[in-house]
């Protein structure tokens, strides 16, 4: 078995004293998609908050290794220079911001005509808007993605990309997944689509803040439906084995 | 060197090349304090300033149905550390005229000098000026700016103002526009300040939208560092129908700063209109992550977001 890119054990996070994520073991491996699933509430998005180091999210107990490197000391912008960076679900607006200048942050080296054209929007058309909120919620995620790619990360974690996306995107949103593997990337893959999520090499479920389930994507969504937790309200588990 | 050459060479702090003044195609006056310095005209353009000990007195006109190819550009400023500078002037477009003004405030060395501009433009019917002013007043904080304007935009006339002041400190700026807009005019107001240290900044706007189908935008954008303070109003007042106006504040504090921001809407019938939004606060948190999981460290990211916000 290689030397996972990702290495978490043990984690815990809590807020007002309730556990969050629950001693939540997961690794993934250099190159691979690896999808998250689980309802509501389940801890999906604080384990994106708390491997990014956002603001609030410092965990109460475990370790995360990033390729070989202890995470929980690091602040934010140490661990995207380590090659780390995720996608928000609601991605920010930024007033007089041009796309160009957003997809070539901290790489003066970027091609963002490229990323902009991995998630089928023309350059011509884009480049010089600005990032703010004359952006519809589709076309800010597709930039989100674009940002994501033009970083060439190591592990990318994409929280719902395709969130806000039309059907007819979905193929760029998943072509943007690829590409990020195709350059040698890792994707922790948030999401509730099962066609998303059936492009990952391997897919876990978690639920109150606990992976509770490991398999191929295709298991690991059928797990989810047919079992699905009834409700996570991160006071108790509802998890009912058939 | 002389009192020209030094405005001249200040030219760059409000992103004016120098040789604007040299080109015959370009009308404009530098004054120093209550001396003009240079001046050129272009035909449509005239320029009537007069010298007196108290104040630099005049007019520019531009004529009926002019379209003035190139920005008329207007120099006034200091090279000494103190002094002061008192321009009345009366700016009238006359009907159908077409202008862009560059007004370059320039006091590189103030340390306890004073610049007043009272103004009154008139814009005549279906004619459009654009008036972008950018200030700069050195390092020191001394500059007291009292920019106060009247402004009336005729029928179906256009009128954008753009304020700048980015660099250097801003010392007391105490600006007092108030605007009237007649039938199917448009008034667009757009400020800009990067304020430090002990700076002090009121700004207040009023547009007053008289004729029918009239509007206006405010919008104002202010960051404040160090001890700065602001205090911005922005009145928009309706009072015809298809009246269209909105107000838009934005402050981001940082340091030890403090702002306030007032938008004051009213509206006197019922087939008008006028919206605000008002922000005042640190830099956005997820503005600041999202370009911290970029790599960015939390100084280059401050700095972008303000950069951008300041544009």
């Amino acid at each position: 078995m290689p030397v996972p890119l990702l290495d978490i054990t043990g984690l815990t996070f809590e807020a007002d004293h309730r556990p969050i994520l629950d001693r939540l073991d997961l690794s993934i491996q250099p190159g691979e998609i690896h999808a998250l699933l689980g309802a509501n509430g389940s801890g999906k998005t604080t384990l994106a908050y708390v491997l990014m180091g956002c603001e609030g999210y410092a965990p109460s107990g475990g370790r995360i290794l990033f390729d070989g490197t202890d995470l929980i000391p690091l602040k934010m912008y140490e661990r995207a220079r380590l090659g780390l960076t995720l996608a928000w679900q609601e991605p920010a607006r930024f007033e007089g911001v041009t796309v160009r200048e957003y997809l070539s942050l901290g790489k003066p080296d970027a091609d963002p005509a490229e990323a902009l054209s991995h998630v089928g929007l023309d350059p011509a058309r884009y480049l010089h808007r600005r990032v703010d909120k004359a952006l519809s919620g589709g076309e800010r995620h597709r930039i989100e993605l674009a940002s994501v790619l033009s970083m060439h990360p190591k592990l990318a974690i994409l929280d719902e990309p395709s969130a806000g996306i039309d059907m007819l995107s979905i193929s760029h949103i998943i072509g943007i997944i690829r590409a990020v593997k195709a350059g040698g990337g890792s994707v922790l893959l948030i999401t509730h689509q099962e066609e998303v999520a059936l492009i990952a090499d391997r897919a876990s479920q978690l639920c109150a803040g606990r992976i509770i389930f490991s398999g191929s994507p295709r298991d690991a969504v059928d797990h989810f439906r047919g079992r699905a937790c009834v409700r996570c309200d991160g006071e108790e588990c509802h998890y009912v084995r058939p | 060197m002389s009192d020209l050459d030094d405005l001249r060479r200040t030219l760059p702090m409000v992103g004016a090349e120098p040789a604007i003044l040299d080109d015959t195609r370009i009308a404009h006056v530098v004054a120093h304090g209550h001396r003009i310095l240079s001046r050129r005209t272009v035909p449509g353009v005239r320029v009537e300033l007069e010298e007196t000990p108290d104040a630099l007195v005049g007019t520019l006109t531009v004529e009926a149905g002019a379209q003035i190819a190139q920005p008329i550009h207007m120099c006034f400023g200091l090279a000494h550390p103190t002094g002061a500078q008192h321009i009345k002037i009366d700016v009238k477009m006359c009907e159908g005229a077409q202008a862009r003004v560059l007004s370059h405030c320039l006091f590189p060395l103030a340390q306890a000098a004073e610049h007043r501009m009272q103004a009154v433009m008139e814009i005549g019917p279906g004619a459009s000026l654009t008036y972008t002013e950018g200030h700069y007043h050195g390092p020191h904080g001394g500059m007291r700016v009292i920019p106060h304007a009247t402004i009336k935009i005729g029928q179906g006339a256009r009128y954008f103002s753009d304020f700048s002041l980015l660099s250097g400190s801003v010392g007391t700026l105490d600006i007092d526009y108030l605007v009237e807009v007649d039938a199917d005019g448009l008034a667009e107001l757009s400020a800009k300040i990067f304020a430090h240290k002990t700076d002090y900044i009121t700004l207040k706007e009023a547009v007053m939208l008289r004729g029918d189908r009239s509007r206006s935008l405010i919008k104002t954008r202010v960051v404040l560092e160090g001890q700065a303070q602001a205090d911005i109003v922005g009145i928009t007042e309706a009072y015809a129908a298809g009246a269209r106006g909105h107000v838009d504040c934005m402050e981001i504090v940082q340091g030890l700063a403090h702002a306030s921001a007032i938008p004051i809407v009213r509206v006197f019938h019922p087939e008008a209109k006028v919206t605000h939004e008002a922000a005042i606060g640190s830099v956005d948190k997820k503005e600041l992550e999202t370009l911290m999981a970029r790599g960015l460290s939390p100084e280059q990211a401050v700095e972008m977001i303000v950069s951008g916000i300041l544009r």
